[in-house]
Parts: structure tokens; C-alpha cells; sequence
């Protein structure tokens, strides 16, 4: 999220698009309900399915699953012909004047560069054009046909209503009424703000769904502002802050990439993140990479890590491809070459698609590691459970170690909510029977591990033998500890380069990231949480939730990243003069010699208005980004490509169907299922009553919500004889479910291109471990592709069967 | 009155003279009921502060347990409520949150390690000795065989691809950064966490 859950109350304009915020996050959602009373605001929601968030909504549009960019490029174009958009916000604050180069083409589907051997793009073309000083060319009066705003009217000028109406199959006219209701957005004192989640992440064109919407708010200059913003409602409890500190394939703590093979020295990873502004006095804050590099290396490899040893850079395991996602890991799996896989908290044969390939995949290695306090599926691969989990344990060759582990209620720590907010938690009660926490199983894994390197040696023992572990109880380290050596301290004395005198003593805990330098002289494991926890203690135990103007910023209230930041962006809250677009709702302002006002500032906070300086620090141009220059893989601009399992074709360019660039392997492309044999839409969804895969094992939940179903609409019902409550097969090209069905008003048959189109949904609860009947699971069905960008699997859109069938054998 | 959300609890649990119960707002009912219930339930309860463990609000919880957290005492989670004086959910819980107690306490809680030889068609208990060391001996095993230390153009990369992790989402950031470290100096990269599902 760009803003707070309670920011939410600020906004004019609610849309709830890729998620369903009232069951999936209903504490969240009594902010948008609060908008609603006390601000007057509208809630919009677009869904394939009248959602209990839809049914609270002021307005609602059905929309077919995996068709979002089409709906979103209409609505910019709709802006831009209405000519809605804040124009002193656009014209300041993004990339709309500045020119792209020469060579850069949209044609047919494809954006220039295009290879068609490698599925990908040489993006050297997606860039703007540079003067000789190395600055992107601006056209600030908008003629040059080049300049972004320019192409990207000419790129959305296919989506008009007809076509998005044929796409989505959204009536016209509701998708017209939504439209205005998101224009009248533009004026500089009212707000849009949008919540999604996984509905727009899970698909082939995941990151673009976002990145279209993104580029709506900038146009409307909702970013920065009280009420706006991009607010991704994100599913675990601390899958931002397992983001946060690295822990992805291609990741290190703080959004620092791992390096690639070809950049064989620090200074060769270096020259591509140098970050140099691409408009005159831009602050590019990156330019400050190497520090947090360099203090990574400190805090992990402490001494060891050496100006003459390029700071330990040759330890850092180097990519091969873009990165080890879990796709492809079980890709891998089944290619026999992975040999031993750890889950930790993790259930993959619920949570990735296409569980048959899961199962075989775990039933090649020679060994599993689950480390959960829940008995999970995954660590019961190779049991036998009937028809939800068909296995001959004998054929079986997998050592399968099962670990308990505390739960949230027994351990020390800090989580990182939506908001950013990290937040400490306490310890109540010890674990039951010999469950130990995460912290003491790695630690004891670890430490058995380094002994026999001391002991034996064996492959590139260094960074085994070198990782620092000064811990006061090296056998499960105190997690304050953790939190602090994350926080970072100077090393040696630091001093003002200018006078020479100390500003900040060795030894001392960090204020915030600021302090860290690129000589070795200060250690952070992860810079963003520099300040978390400083010499005035830890900043995330804070509960003070005093709430200044009452606007939903609560400063006080444990701690935020960047610098305890509550809004993201909110110099673009105010305008080139620094006062707030919306008088009634300013976060920061100009006061004459700094910014002031309820939340740090995102900006320098003496930097005058009149320097000039971007809102947008982190970018080198300081704009907010409508082109987004090569950092996309599928495109500077979203295009609408149908899910790899659609039951039409792409009427924009037939040739090119879906993602050009989506990664798919040979067995998975061989496993999608065509609309003749399986002619309905499928999309996956979670009930208000459970949590994934967990709460089957708690008794309420499981009584709530006890056993498999889908979700199908009236008139398909009618068609295939499906009755409320009857039996029912589910079938895609890649396994069967059979469950009950749930014959419902909420979904309802959309005219695509002319044809009918039915969606089911599929809720995705049920396995065979816990206090709920025995499941097939909806990753049964799901296809096994993910985003171009993230690799997050298309559990959102894909093709299925459905048929009456009779009550299984009890 | 200036008083903890605790102590207003164990003032009122106590039985003040009635008079200033009256002045707390109970009506004669409410005063037997908050003498009767409230202390059984909660004054004898040692409260910690927590956060819910499923989706990303992050809704403030309290958790009772029984027990003073005396060396020799073990603690035992009675009851688990919305903190009514989180910014965000105000007190309140969603039918997931409120039944955490639930799944704190739930039959399929994993009490002892466990394995399963290849083959085998059960797991037996086992000691955690027994298992970190097999697991550091395999671990240890595949690592020295199929290390690379160097690609086919001879640059060093110092990766290992066939063994993988996938982290937990529901872990701390201190449980996160620790993983970390021990798979990055083991030259791990088959690594992955809940984000993208």
C-alpha cells in the first residue's frame, strides 16, 4: 500500500477491482465503509462475481476474468478524450512531455524488439531520447508526436467502449458510468483510491493490471494525496515483510537485486545501478546503491567482508536466469534435478498450480523438509488419502522430515503489514510438545552445517565458515537482536567529511539508512528497516495512536518503512508551490524554509519548490512514470493479452493471442485445455470464513465452511441439470474435482464478442489434513504459468469443464 | 479516571464500592456479571500483546493466558480478542481472526519431529537430533556434489540450484532475515516465499 488502512476514510472514490476487500480483509474494509458514512465517498467494484464487498457497493460491473487491461486502457482513454485528467499534477509530476526515442513501435501486438526465439524483447528501444548532457527531451506544450502522452493516447485509441464492452463482456453503459465516476477523480481536491490483491496479480498480465491502474491514478493525481494511491491488500500476515528482506529468488533485503552471472565484480553489478538523474537536479535516490550493498555485506559477513575482497561480492550466489521461482523449481522437481527442498510455513501441494505435477514432482526427491506447526499436506505427499490424494508410499523413495514449529502466539517479532507498518509481537505461551521456533531449527541446521565444513571442508566452504553470528545465544538468537543488526550501527566513528568531527560514535544503532556509507564503515541488513530500531529502543513496540488532524496517519504507532513514511510519494500531495492540492486534507507543505506537516517527508525536507525537484525521488527523472522505460519485460505501456486459457481470441491482434513473453515450459504448454473440451472460465477465490489452507484445522472455521465446493450461476445450472447442493465434476485438462455444487444469483453469464460466457468460481480451502471433509483443492484444475514479470501463477482465468454427477462412494 | 484498559478490568473485577461502578456505566446487572465473569476470565490472566496471524491488516489481538511465566510455569492460552486499542482494527476481529484460538489449539498442532524413510508407509517419531543432523548430512551431501562454483565461461557464480527453500509468510522479519543469511552463504538461489500466491 502507498497509504494506510485508515487513509482509506479519506478518499472520494473507492474501487475495488482484483480483490474483495469485505471477506478477504473485513477489518481493513470498515474503512471504506467509514469513507462512505463520514466523507461521502462512492464504492465502485468490478468483479467477475457479485462479491459481499460488491454488495455494499454504490455502484457494480461484472467483467470476465483475466480482461482487466482492456477495461483500465478504456477508462484512460476515456480520460484523456474527456480530457479528465489533473493537468498541472500530469504535466509536473510525470513523464507525460518527455520524448521517446526513435524505433520505438507498437504494431500488431507486439512492441518493438521483439524475438521470437526467445519469447522476449530487446527493450533498447523503450527509453526516452537524451540531449548531450544525457537528459531525457522534454516537450513540455505536448506537439511532439514522441512525447509520452501522445503515445499513449495513440496506444489506448483501439480501447473504445464497443471494444472493451467485446473484451470484458461489461455492458457499455456501465462500463461509460464507471468511467465517470472515476473522472470526476481528477479534480485536484478529490480522491480515487484503489484496493486489490491477488484478483489482479494472479494472471499472465499481473503486473501490467497494476501498472495500468497506476498509471490512471498518476493521470488523475491521485498519488501522494490523502485518499488515493495504489493500495495492494496483501494476503499473509508478513508476506510484505518476507519481501521486504529478500527472501525471493532473485532478491536481497531491501529490493536489492541478487547478481547475475555476468556481472563478474561489484563494480561491473554496479554499472547498472548507478541510477544518474535523467532530468536536471533529480535526487534518483538509488545513486545510493552501493551503500546499501556494501552495509548488507558488512552486516553478513561482518570482518571478513573487505574493501580488498570487494566486500565478499564473489560469495553472493550469481543468476543464470531472470530467477528460481517456484514454477520453476517444480519444473526442476520433475526433471529430476532437485534433490532436497525445504518448506518452511509453506503448503505448495495446496498452494501452486496444477497439484498432480506437484505431487510428482516432490516424489522424485530424495528429500522434504516441512517446518510447520500444522500438519500440511505437502509433508503428507506420499500417503495414500483416496481420490484427493492418490499415493503409493512404497514406490516413494523421499525422506520426508515433518518439523513442528511455533505459531504467532509463542514467538518474538516483527510482521510488515500492507501499510508498510512493521509491527512487534510478544510471546504468550510456549509450544506445545517439542515444537521449536524457525529461528532455533535454522540456527541447528545451520550450525551442524559448519561444523562439518570445519570438520570435512567440501565445496566453497567461506561463506559457511565467514556468515557472522554474534549472537548472545548463538543456538536460537534473540530476535531483538536480529531486529537491530537489520537496523544497522556504524563500525568505526563517522565523521562529517567537511569538519571531520563525529556525527555518530562505532558501535551506535543507525537513525535511519541516511547514515549508511559505501567504505565498510556502517553494517544494515536491510537498509529500509534502518531506524526500526534505534539507540531510543524499538520503534515497532511503539503504541501511541495518536492520530494528528484524526487523518489516518497515526505517526506514532509502531514504525514504517522508508523512515517511518506513512504515505508514499506525498510531496505529490502538494502542489509546485507546496501547498496541498486539497486544503482540507494536506499531509506535507512548504512553510517558507521546510516541509512540514503529519508524516515525514517523502523528499528532501529542506529542498525548495522552487529547485525544481520531482516528487518522484526514487525514479531518475523524479516523475511518476506513465511510459515505463525497459522495466517492464512485456511492454512500456499494459496491452490486453488473453489468459493462456481463454475461450476467445484476442480480437485486438489475433496472431498474438496472449503474454508474447510469458515463460511456458514444453509439459505445461502440452497440459492447457482448449474452449472445445473445456468451454468455461474458471477463477479461484478464498470465503470469509477461512485463511488459505490453515484454518481447516481450527474447529469454528471448519464447521463454517466445512467442505469442497463451487460456485456456478443460474443458467449454466439450468443447462447442465446441476442442482443446489447436487454432485458435481470439475474438470480442466489438467485433473478433476468432484464436490458440491453452490447454484448461485451472484454470478451471471457475460456476452463476450457475441457469445455467452459462463464463469465458475472455485474456492480453494479444502485438502485432506485438518477438521473439514477431505478436498480435491482447486490447484487441481489451475494451469502451471505465472506472470511475465513475477512468475505469480494465472489461478485468476483458465478453462474448465463442468458436469452433474453422482454423490461419490462414502 | 485515568486507567489501563488492565486495570479498569481488575478495579472493576475487584468490586469497588458500587457507587463508582455506577459511576463506570454498569447498571446493577452488569456490575454482578463484571464481578462474576470478567475476573474469572481475565484478572487471573497474564495479557500479551500480538498480531493476527492470517492476512495484512495486521489486526491487533490480545491473548490471555493462565500462568505468571514463573520458571517452572507453563503458560496456557485461554482467550484471544480483538485490541481495542489498535489503529486499524479498533478491537475488532473477522470470523478467521476470532477464531485463532482455535487454530492455536488445534488436534493437528505438530508436538514432535517426525520422519518418514523412503518407502515408508508411516512417520514415527523421532529426536530433533536425530532429524537436523540427517537433514545437515544430506544437505551437505547434495551441496558438495552439484556446487558450481564456476559457469561454462569460467566465471565465478557460486550457486547452488538443486536443493530449495520456500520461506515462510507468516514468520517474523528476524526469523526472515536469519533464513536468509543461511541460505545466501550456502549459495542457495532455488529460493521463493509465499508472495506470489
Amino acid at each position: 500500500m502507498t497509504n494506510t488502512w485508515q487513509d482509506i476514510k479519506n478518499a472520494n472514490l473507492v474501487i475495488v477491482m482484483g480483490g474483495n476487500a469485505a471477506e478477504a480483509h473485513p477489518c481493513g474494509f470498515k474503512w471504506v465503509i467509514e469513507a462512505k458514512i463520514e466523507n461521502g465517498a462512492k464504492l465502485v467494484v468490478v468483479d467477475p462475481r457479485f462479491t459481499r464487498t460488491a454488495s455494499v457497493a454504490d455502484y457494480y460491473a461484472p467483467i470476465r476474468p483475466g480482461t482487466d487491461i482492456a477495461f483500465l486502457s478504456g477508462v484512460i482513454r476515456y480520460l484523456l478524450e474527456q480530457d479528465a485528467i489533473q493537468h498541472q499534477y500530469v504535466r509536473a509530476y510525470t513523464n507525460a512531455s518527455l520524448v521517446v526515442k526513435e524505433g520505438f513501435a507498437f504494431e500488431n501486438g507486439l512492441f518493438s524488439g521483439y524475438n521470437e526465439e526467445t519469447h522476449s524483447y530487446d527493450r533498447s528501444s523503450w527509453d526516452y531520447e537524451l540531449d548531450e548532457q544525457g537528459f531525457a527531451k522534454s516537450d513540455d506544450s505536448w506537439q511532439h508526436p514522441r512525447c509520452v502522452i501522445n503515445l499513449l493516447r495513440q496506444h489506448v485509441s483501439r480501447y473504445t467502449p464497443e471494444t472493451v464492452s467485446r473484451i470484458c463482456g461489461t455492458p457499455q453503459d456501465k462500463f461509460l458510468h464507471i468511467c465517470g465516476l472515476i473522472a470526476a477523480t481528477a479534480a485536484p481536491d478529490k480522491a480515487m483510491t484503489s484496493l486489490f490483491a491477488l484478483g489482479w496479480t494472479q494472471h499472465s498480465v499481473g503486473s501490467q493490471n497494476i501498472r495500468t491502474m497506476a498509471m490512471i491514478q498518476l493521470l488523475l493525481g491521485n498519488i501522494g494525496v490523502a485518499g488515493g494511491g495504489m493500495n495492494a491488500l496483501r494476503g499473509h500476515s508478513n508476506i510484505q515483510g518476507l519481501t521486504d528482506v529478500g527472501l525471493l529468488s532473485n532478491l536481497m533485503p531491501g529490493y536489492l537485486n541478487l547478481p547475475l552471472d555476468k556481472e563478474t565484480s561489484l563494480d561491473e553489478y554496479m554499472k547498472t545501478k548507478q541510477y544518474k538523474p535523467l532530468r536536471p537536479g533529480q535526487t534518483s535516490y538509488w545513486q545510493n546503491y552501493r551503500k546499501f550493498v556494501v552495509s548488507l555485506q558488512k552486516a553478513i559477513y561482518g570482518d571478513a567482508a573487505t574493501q580488498d575482497n570487494n566486500w565478499a561480492y564473489d560469495w553472493l550466489p550469481k543468476l543464470d536466469v531472470p530467477m528460481y521461482d517456484i514454477i520453476r523449481a517444480f519444473e526442476m522437481m520433475n526433471n529430476g534435478q532437485l534433490t532436497g527442498y525445504i518448506c518452511q510455513g509453506f503448503n505448495p501441494l495446496q498452494a501452486f498450480p496444477d497439484r498432480g505435477k506437484i505431487r510428482r514432482g516432490l516424489s522424485k526427491l530424495k528429500f522434504l523438509v516441512t517446518m510447520d506447526p500444522l500438519d500440511t499436506e505437502t509433508s503428507r505427499f506420499w500417503q495414500d488419502f483416496g481420490p484427493q490424494n492418490p499415493a503409493r508410499s512404497a514406490e516413494i523413495q523421499t525422506e520426508v522430515f515433518q518439523l513442528p514449529t511455533t505459531c504467532f502466539a509463542e514467538e518474538n517479532g516483527s510482521l510488515v503489514n500492507s501499510a508498510r507498518w512493521l509491527q512487534w509481537h510478544w510471546k504468550a505461551a510456549e509450544a506445545p510438545g517439542e515444537a521449536m521456533s524457525d529461528i532455533w531449527i535454522m540456527s541447528g541446521i545451520f550450525h551442524r552445517l559448519r561444523e562439518l565444513y570445519r570438520k570435512e571442508g567440501g565445496a566453497f566452504p567461506d561463506p559457511i565458515l565467514n556468515l557472522t553470528w554474534k549472537y548472545t545465544d548463538p543456538v536460537e538468537p534473540d530476535p531483538e537482536e536480529l531486529a537491530r543488526e537489520m537496523n544497522g550501527r556504524a563500525l568505526a566513528d563517522l565523521t562529517d567529511p567537511a569538519t571531520g568531527a563525529v556525527l555518530t560514535k562505532a558501535g551506535t544503532l543507525l537513525d535511519g539508512f541516511a547514515q549508511l556509507r559505501d567504505d565498510g564503515t556502517t553494517a544494515s541488513g536491510c537498509w529500509i528497516f534502518s531506524g526500526s530500531f534505534t539507540e531510543k529502543g524499538n520503534q515497532m513496540a511503539r503504541r501511541d495512536a495518536t492520530d494528528p488532524r484524526e487523518q489516518g496517519i497515526a505517526p506514532n504507532w509502531a514504525w514504517a518503512w522508508p523512515a517511518n513514511r506513512r504515505i508514499l510519494y506525498n510531496r505529490a500531495s502538494a502542489d509546485q508551490d507546496g501547498k496541498a492540492w486539497n486544503p482540507a486534507k494536506p499531509i506535507i507543505e512548504w512553510n517558507g524554509s521546510r516541509w512540514e506537516g503529519i508524516d515525514v517527508p517523502d523528499y528532501g525536507p529542506t529542498v525548495k519548490p522552487s529547485d525544481g525537484v520531482g516528487p518522484f525521488i526514487m525514479n531518475a527523472e523524479g516523475m511518476g512514470r506513465l511510459f515505463a522505460r525497459d522495466l517492464m519485460a512485456d511492454g512500456p505501456f499494459p496491452e490486453h493479452y488473453e489468459p493462456l486459457e481463454s475461450p476467445v481470441e484476442n480480437v485486438l491482434h489475433p496472431k498474438v493471442r496472449s503474454n508474447p513473453v510469458a515463460r511456458v515450459f514444453a509439459s505445461d504448454r502440452a497440459a492447457f485445455g482448449t474452449p472445445q473440451h473445456y468451454p468455461y472460465v474458471a477463477t479461484t477465490y478464498r470465503l470469509t470464513e477461512h485463511f488459505h489452507f490453515w484454518t481447516k484445522h481450527a474447529l469454528i472455521n471448519a464447521i463454517l465452511q466445512p467442505e469442497e465446493f463451487v460456485e456456478i450461476g443460474e443458467v449454466l445450472a439450468k443447462e447442465k441439470g446441476i442442482e443446489q447442493g447436487g454432485w458435481v465434476k470439475v474438470s480442466s485438462k489438467r485433473g478433476e474435482v468432484v464436490c458440491k455444487a453452490y447454484v448461485t444469483k451472484r454470478i451471471k453469464p457475460l456476452l463476450v464478442d457475441g457469445k455467452p460466457t459462463h464463469v465458475i468460481g472455485v474456492p480453494l480451502h479444502w485438502g485432506f489434513t485438518g477438521q473439514a471433509r477431505k478436498g480435491y483443492g482447486a490447484n487441481t484444475l489451475t494451469p502451471s504459468v505465472g506472470d511475465a514479470n513475477t512468475q505469480t501463477p494465472e489461478f485468476k482465468a483458465f478453462l474448465v469443464n463442468v458436469e452433474k454427477t453422482g454423490a461419490p462412494a462414502a | 479516571m485515568a486507567l489501563t484498559r488492565r486495570e479498569f478490568i481488575k478495579v472493576t473485577g475487584l468490586g469497588l464500592a458500587a457507587s463508582s461502578l455506577g459511576m463506570l456505566g454498569f447498571g446493577a446487572a452488569g456490575v454482578a456479571q463484571a464481578a462474576a465473569v470478567r475476573p474469572f476470565k481475565l484478572t487471573h490472566a497474564t495479557e500479551t500483546r500480538n498480531t493476527c496471524t492470517y492476512c495484512s491488516v495486521a489486526c491487533g489481538i490480545l491473548i490471555y493466558s493462565m500462568g505468571d511465566r514463573a520458571k517452572n510455569a507453563r503458560s496456557n492460552i485461554i482467550h484471544i480478542e480483538g485490541d481495542p486499542d489498535h489503529p486499524v482494527n479498533r478491537g475488532t476481529l473477522c470470523p478467521k481472526g476470532t477464531a485463532l484460538l482455535d487454530v492455536v489449539h488445534a488436534p493437528t498442532r505438530l508436538k514432535a519431529p517426525r520422519y518418514r524413510p523412503p518407502g515408508g508407509t508411516e512417520f514415527k517419531e523421532v529426536s530433533w537430533d536425530f532429524a537436523l543432523d540427517r537433514i545437515a548430512k544430506l544437505m551437505k551431501e547434495d551441496r558438495d556434489k552439484h556446487f558450481i562454483a564456476r559457469n561454462a565461461a569460467g566465471t565465478t557464480v557460486n550457486r547452488w540450484t538443486s536443493t530449495g527453500m520456500l520461506a515462510a509468510s507468516a514468520s517474523s522479519n528476524e526469523t526472515a532475515y536469519l533464513t536468509w543469511k543461511v541460505a545466501r552463504s550456502l549459495g542457495m538461489v532455488v529460493f521463493d516465499n509465499q508472495a506470489r500466491v
